[in-house]
């Protein structure tokens, strides 16, 4: 029985998982809270921790920073340009959990991909049935991420755009599910149907129509599919001539039917990767697409052509794409994830692919206003002109030949040559051929459609033949009724884009493949609390592990295969491997499956420090005068580690008024001792360095047993650090207490107050 | 067909345009593309344009694909599936979801049949 009405959900805590369950409960009341697409709210000159920033939009309310962000104070500047994470998972009651950290970490663009096959079922899925490298659209699917988006926007406090595709056979259904579901940006495009899925020519710009009409009406940012090209072409740094004409295609068509200029996004991709001098041939074609295209949006795509399943080339790949688009512009930064080149996107790809994205963004906010695209530069001016040449030359020669539908039947689309040179492998499609070929049909005389905002012929005027309301039937009459962009389903009693209350809703179809059964065969997990790795779904046992093997490749893999079984892990693969040295070795990286779950219950946690507040230290040292020795011991030359504990400016001892006499490096204990008892120090802080010698062992004993022989050992407090020490061994060998890696000044300060004043300071 | 690059022999005719009239010259040229495309749109409709209005009268997926369908067989889809259930609607004085379920479940067909023909 459904428990939730029409009341919204409680808001997240941020502490609380997605109650999923509660998501998929009551969702035939559900219905979003709005249509349309929302853009970032640009802050200009804004101050954000100790600098201000030319390019960044309005904060989040919760989220998570870069990992450099605690040396700046945890700010987490969110830049100007709208963020896209693709999620595919196949599993709407997982794909809204990887939602919600991408949002956590800069993402509001959830590009949902569609499941293999979807674009060629004429007509609409229903239910939440698994997919295959993506998702099954379907109402229920969208209702329920729209769902958990809105409570998603709320908890990192700006909104999220929620997106799929009105491609395939059937665009148009889509188009109304879209509008209906409060779906704020597509994908449409006819010419991606004829090119890349083979479905008919003319059934997809007759549809394509239709479904632009219901975009425009709902507010949805429509992206264009030519990235498409790039990313299909033998040579994709060939096909730019012919990316500007897809793009131009696409482009004239939403706007003949109605489409406003800015609904409309293109999507496009800097064409080329490393080892080709890829900026200096991609940066004149970002800047000829962008003088073509000035009134439209940029959804500036990354690279996927030239991805490998190196993960690092892949990174480098986008930060390169991402210079172009700070160079130039980009509206929406979308986001490819590193692992694309090996396997459906995992979890926290998606995280490093949009961390990726914001890191490369903020660092480079501003830097057009002193680092400029040269458009005086000769090869640049040349190739943009020449660029534009080209694709202008393209639908010269299309036209001549006899327009679009002839120009695919001869081949003119995604052929390796730079057009007019071609090499005559292009993607040839038959007008009569094709997925659902044969099935449009002319509109009769009398054709009607009794509904708001439909594209094309449509006899209004007939409408009044069946209504019984005289004046509404007078009205229709009138000069051919009130037109086809007009709202006439006021006179049939509404249609679902005017009156919300009319949208159907049908839950499942399959009793056996849908998300709630799903869920029950994961129920143990999220009952229990139980922690099970994962990649893409709840207990999918998915880990990785990375190895060096000194073995030739082949041999490699054969030997991190059999590593992987002696670990354990079932359905093992290597998804990685790179030559080190054609002897020396491979890195490789080993994927599996761990069939483990933990019980949190039994897992024994640190204590989480308990720090003193500054003022309540400050007081303490004042009052006290607590005077410190510190100094690096043994043979140890290093004292990064050292000064960052005990320096005024990296937040160390001496802010808080703490004496600190720094002795230096290499100090015998000897020596350390003897200025201690000089100083009147009732601390000494040393630090060292973990050596094959146990040098650190045989220091830290040193100084207890030192102290003792002084009779000094009561009087001082005897810390030690490094990054290899423990707190555990430190105490074992007499110290008072040990610090390791990423300690901070106020852990240390800390301790030494809280010590003082246990011994009666 | 194969053809190595003839840019710099063909672009004679556009080499004396400036930038402007370059760029114009792409978009008259890209909206004379798309030009008959709309129009073959205008005059057209398909299963899925019409499944589409179905569902905007607000009718749920598996009617709207059932009376598309049947509308297909009896070539009706140029009158538009939506005009099929409006006659329905009116003759039996029901909404367009009740009148199309009943289309789906195979009843009225002969009231298509009256005002338009056996069909194909």
């Amino acid at each position: 029985m459904s428990t939730s009405w029409r009341e919204p959900l409680p808001p997240l805590d941020p502490n609380e998982k997605l109650d999923i369950g509660a998501l998929l409960d009551g969702l035939e009341h559900y219905r979003p809270r709005r249509r349309g697409w929302t853009w970032r709210t640009p802050v200009p000159e804004q101050r954000i921790g100790e600098f201000t920033y030319h390019e960044t939009s309005e904060p989040l309310m919760r989220s998570v920073s870069l990992p450099a962000a605690h040396y700046f104070g945890d700010i987490d500047p969110q830049p100007e340009c709208v963020i896209t994470t693709e999620i595919a998972s196949g599993r709407p009651e997982d794909d809204v959990r990887r939602m919600r950290m991408a949002a956590w970490h800069g993402a509001d663009h959830m590009m949902v991909i569609r499941t293999a096959g979807q674009s060629h079922i004429d007509g609409l899925l229903e239910g939440t049935p698994e997919g295959v490298g993506g998702i099954a659209i379907t109402r229920k699917q969208l209702r329920f991420t729209r769902r958990a988006l809105d409570l998603i926007e709320d908890e990192v406090g700006r909104p999220l755009n929620f997106h799929s595709y009105v491609s395939g056979v059937a665009g148009p259904e889509m188009a109304v599910l879209f509008a209906e579901e409060g779906v704020n940006g597509a994908h449409q495009d006819p010419q991606y149907n004829v090119l890349y899925r083979n479905i008919n020519m003319y059934r997809s710009f007759v549809d394509a129509a239709v479904a632009k009409r219901i975009m425009a009406v709902a507010g949805i940012l429509q992206i264009d599919g030519a990235h498409n090209a790039n990313a299909t072409a033998v040579k994709a740094y060939k096909v730019m001539p012919e990316l500007l004409v897809q793009h131009a295609i696409n482009t004239a068509y939403s706007e003949a039917v109605g489409m406003p200029a800015e609904q409309i996004a293109l999507s496009t991709v800097p064409p080329d990767a490393a080892p080709a001098p890829c900026m200096r041939l991609d940066l004149p074609y970002a800047v000829a697409l962008r003088d073509l295209f000035g009134a439209y949006k940029m959804r500036a795509q990354q690279n996927t052509r030239y991805m490998d399943s190196d993960t690092r080339e892949a990174t480098v790949a986008h930060v390169m794409n991402l210079v172009v688009s700070r160079l130039t512009s980009a509206d929406i930064q979308s986001t490819i994830t590193p692992d694309e080149g090996r396997n459906v996107p995992w979890h926290h790809n998606n995280i490093a692919a949009v961390e990726t994205a914001k890191q490369s963004l903020v660092g480079m906010d501003g830097l057009r206003e002193m680092v400029r695209v040269d458009r005086e530069s000769p090869e640049l001016a040349a190739r943009v002109r020449e660029l534009k040449e080209r694709a202008v030359l393209f639908l010269e020669a299309m036209l001549a030949d006899g327009g679009y539908f002839a120009g695919v039947e001869d081949a003119y689309f995604v052929d390796s040559g730079e057009y007019p040179e071609t090499h005559d492998d292009g993607i040839a499609r038959e007008s009569g051929g094709g997925v659902a070929a044969d099935s449009i049909v002319p509109r009769a005389g009398d054709y009607l459609a009794p509904v708001c905002h439909h594209f094309g012929d449509n006899h209004l005027e007939l409408l009044a033949r069946y209504l019984d309301d005289p004046s509404a039937a007078a009205l229709l009459a009138e000069e051919g009724g009130p037109g086809e962009g007009g709202c006439v389903c006021e006179f049939m009693g509404g249609c679902t884009l005017c009156d919300d209350a009319k949208v159907p809703y049908i839950d499942e179809l399959d009793p056996t493949d849908n998300a709630a059964a799903r869920l029950t065969q994961t129920a143990e997990l999220r009952e229990r609390g139980l922690i099970k790795p994962e990649v893409e779904w709840t207990g999918d046992g998915v880990v990785v592990v990375q190895m060096f093997l000194p073995a030739p490749a082949d041999v490699a893999e054969a030997a991190a295969l059999e590593l992987g079984r002696a670990m354990n892990l079932t359905d093992r693969e290597v998804i990685h491997k790179r030559v080190m040295h054609p002897a020396e070795g491979t890195f490789c990286e080993l994927k599996g499956r761990l069939d483990v779950a933990i019980d949190p219950a039994t897992l024994v946690l640190p204590e989480p420090p308990d720090l003193l507040e500054d003022e309540e230290i400050r007081e303490f040292v004042a009052e006290h005068e607590v005077r410190v020795v510190a100094a690096t011991v043994g043979h140890d030359e290093h004292s990064v580690g050292m000064r960052e504990i005990i320096d005024i400016k990296h937040g160390g001892l001496e802010k808080w008024g703490f004496g600190v006499t720094y002795l230096g490096t290499s100090v015998p204990i000897e020596k350390v001792l003897d200025a201690a008892v000089e100083h009147g120090a009732s601390v000494v802080l040393i630090s060292t360095i973990i050596t094959h010698g146990e040098i650190h062992r045989i220091m830290m004993q040193k100084l207890a047993d030192l102290a003792a022989e002084k009779g000094v050992r009561d009087r001082l407090l005897l810390i030690s650090g490094g990054t290899q020490v423990t707190d555990e061994l430190a105490r074992s060998w007499g110290m008072d207490a040990g610090f390791g890696r990423k300690t901070t000044g106020l852990e240390v300060a800390t301790f030494i107050v809280k010590q003082l004043r246990e011994r009666g300071a | 067909m194969v053809r190595p690059d003839t840019y710099r022999e063909v672009r004679a005719h556009l080499a004396d345009l400036d930038d402007a009239a370059l760029e114009d010259r792409f978009w008259k040229l890209s909206r004379e593309v798309v030009e008959p495309l709309v129009e073959l749109a205008r005059t057209h409709t398909s299963p899925s344009i019409e499944r589409s209005v179905l569902m905007r009268m607000g009718i749920d997926s598996p009617t709207c694909m059932a009376v598309v369908a049947e509308c297909e067989t009896r070539g009706l889809l140029g009158h538009g599936a939506g005009h099929v259930v409006l006659v329905a609607m009116r003759e039996w004085g029901a909404d367009a979801p009740a009148a199309a379920a009943r289309l789906a479940a195979g009843e009225g067909w002969e009231l298509a049949e009256a005002k338009w023909g056996a069909g194909r």
